[in-house]
């Protein structure tokens, strides 16, 4: 596998000063411990909105940071979780006072490690609350498995959030507000190829010329099924359905309880779509699958969601959560409601999504 | 008698298998997870090297914290909270202590193994790494408890510890990212359990 890199353990931080270099005016890289934080920060009153994850899914998360969305992102080695130095260090940049809301992924490293992080902070005096993003219907369970990884809601989350700690919420409402996001938002991906990580030189998998897996994650991880390719309508079809007519689905997860110290089991519960609800739409390229084939996709699913009774109330289309140079996309859907929409539609400035100023 | 001496020399050895084995191990979890786990793990302790020197004269418990607190920043994924976590505790099982009796490994050893099940909330036959580490930790008090000495008792800790590893091929896994692959997740060793072999090994042969 060709990639334009110098040395491979030089990668991520060539990369992270390079967009330092290409938006000085939004974002600043600190290397040790490597994190990417508001070029402002921290914002007085504001309570700081921090994600992070392995690297490889850009422009998450490095790209989300800037006005309106979040501010610091902490990349780890590609498709490794950083560290709890990092997130630690992060928080103690980008607090104002108000407090820090850790976005995390549902990956067990992820998960383990803002664990830790959320705990150095609070034994620090910062307030912190840690909300997790799993929305995979590709897992159906979370008995036997870690539970629903978290995709594509991840990035329509940071923006929504974003815009509401831009607002001043405090941290407790913003963390309700991040929860409902994630109960209300579904995801599936698929992969027409594997990815090479620069470190590792050689394919994650390999997928015959006539194959594709589908329900794959973004980490180059096998998915569920390996099946014969269909055309993309069919494709599209069989993963709209899977998010669409997925049913309610209920796990506990753990978050801090700032008042007792110590992690809480919370019980959600995701309501099913129903004909009547408003979505916003993402197709996703996971990095090496071309806009006009999103286009082709985005065209089906619009038609299946009409059929459906569900309203696509805005969208989102191209490369936002990748997977290295996969060829494959994932769909999420998020029923919104007056308010998600309202922030959803609040100025953002970042290296990876930008309107309204 | 354990002495710190033996201590230093396992971390060194460690670092040596893990850097051996970075591309075994990284096969093992592109099987089965997300292909970075000898490169983590040789991360990991190569960075444990850098700062060993720093601590190598003061106590074991001192210098197996700074080990998991160097894992805990530079390994990242699941393996680092949970070898971190291990080191530390293990470490904070034997503060101030300079040599270990064998009443000490075990509460070392043990310390390690509880911080790894509370982080991780793993249990035995999940193909995780505490299949390895949980017979290994019995396996030792066991041998001692019949009579063994240190060697032998660690002797079999290592076997039990290989068989755990062993042990996880036919498992489907049930935490993890393995455990995303339902069915398809058996017939592959866990990459953990074969670090948490490795590692155990290491410290067997740092001690005969």
């Amino acid at each position: 596998m060709k990639k334009l890199i110098n040395r491979v353990e030089n990668f991520v931080n060539e990369s992270l000063l390079g967009m330092e270099a290409a938006y000085p005016d939004l974002i600043k890289i600190n290397l040790e411990p490597r994190f990417v934080y508001r070029a402002d920060a921290p914002v007085a009153g504001k309570v700081a909105v921090i994600s992070g994850g392995g690297s490889g899914h850009e422009p998450m998360h490095g790209g989300f940071v800037g006005i309106g969305m979040l501010d610091a992102a902490c990349p780890g080695e590609v498709f490794t979780s950083p560290t709890p130095d990092q997130m630690l260090e992060a928080a103690r940049k980008v607090n104002s006072g108000a407090g820090v809301l850790y976005i995390v992924k549902n990956y067990t490293g992820d998960v383990m490690n803002f664990e830790m992080a959320a705990e150095l902070a609070f034994a620090e005096g910062i307030p912190v609350a840690n909300i997790l993003i799993d929305d995979d219907v590709a897992v159906k369970d979370s008995l036997y498995t870690a539970g629903r990884r978290g995709v594509g809601t991840t990035v329509l989350a940071e923006k929504i959030v974003g815009a509401a700690a831009e607002r001043k919420y405090d941290l407790k409402r913003l963390a309700d507000l991040c929860r409902q996001v994630n109960i209300n938002g579904r995801s599936m991906g698929m992969a027409l190829t594997s990815c090479t990580v620069p470190a590792k030189g050689s394919p994650t998998f390999e997928l015959g010329e006539d194959e594709m897996e589908i329900g794959i994650g973004i980490h180059g991880e096998p998915g569920r099924e390996r099946m014969k390719l269909k055309p993309a309508d069919e494709i599209t079809e069989m993963m709209a359905l899977s998010i669409i007519e997925d049913g309610a689905y209920t796990r506990k997860v753990r978050e801090w309880d700032a008042e007792k110290a110590e992690w809480v089991e919370v019980e959600l519960v995701d309501p099913p779509f129903q004909a009547g609800d408003r979505v916003i739409a993402f197709v996703n390229s996971m990095g090496g699958t071309p806009i006009a084939e999103l286009f082709v996709i985005y065209r089906k699913l619009a038609e299946i969601c009409q059929k459906k009774g569900l309203t696509i109330v805005r969208n989102l289309v191209g490369p936002y959560i990748t997977s290295l140079e996969m060829q494959g996309f994932s769909i999420t859907l998020l029923k919104v409601d007056d308010a998600m929409l309202e922030l959803w539609d609040a100025p953002v400035k970042t290296p990876g999504l930008r309107w309204g100023m | 008698m354990i002495t710190k001496t033996h201590i230093v020399s396992w971390l060194r050895a460690v670092a040596g298998v893990l850097a051996e084995n970075k591309e075994y191990l990284t096969e093992l979890d592109a099987a089965i997870g997300d292909a970075d786990h000898g490169i983590n793990m040789d991360r990991g302790f190569q960075k444990v090297m850098t700062q060993l020197p720093g601590v190598e004269d003061k106590d074991i418990g001192s210098i197996l914290k700074t080990t998991g607190m160097a894992l805990l920043g530079s390994v990242g994924g699941a393996g680092g909270p949970l070898y971190g976590t291990f080191f530390m505790r293990a470490g904070s099982a034997v503060e101030g202590k300079h040599e270990l009796s064998d009443a000490d490994l075990i509460a070392m050893l043990e310390a390690g193994l509880a911080g790894v099940l509370q982080r991780g909330k793993a249990n035995l036959g999940d193909k995780t790494m505490v299949d390895a580490l949980t017979p290994a930790v019995e396996a030792l008090k066991k041998g001692l408890a019949d009579g063994l000495n240190t060697v032998q008792a660690l002797e079999q800790a290592v076997l039990a510890a290989e068989k755990g590893m062993h042990d996880t091929i036919p498992m489907l896994a049930r935490k993890g990212r393995a455990s995303y692959l339902f069915e398809r997740s058996i017939g592959h060793q866990d990459p953990g359990a074969t670090s948490s072999y490795l590692i155990l090994k290491a410290l067997y042969e740092a001690v005969k």
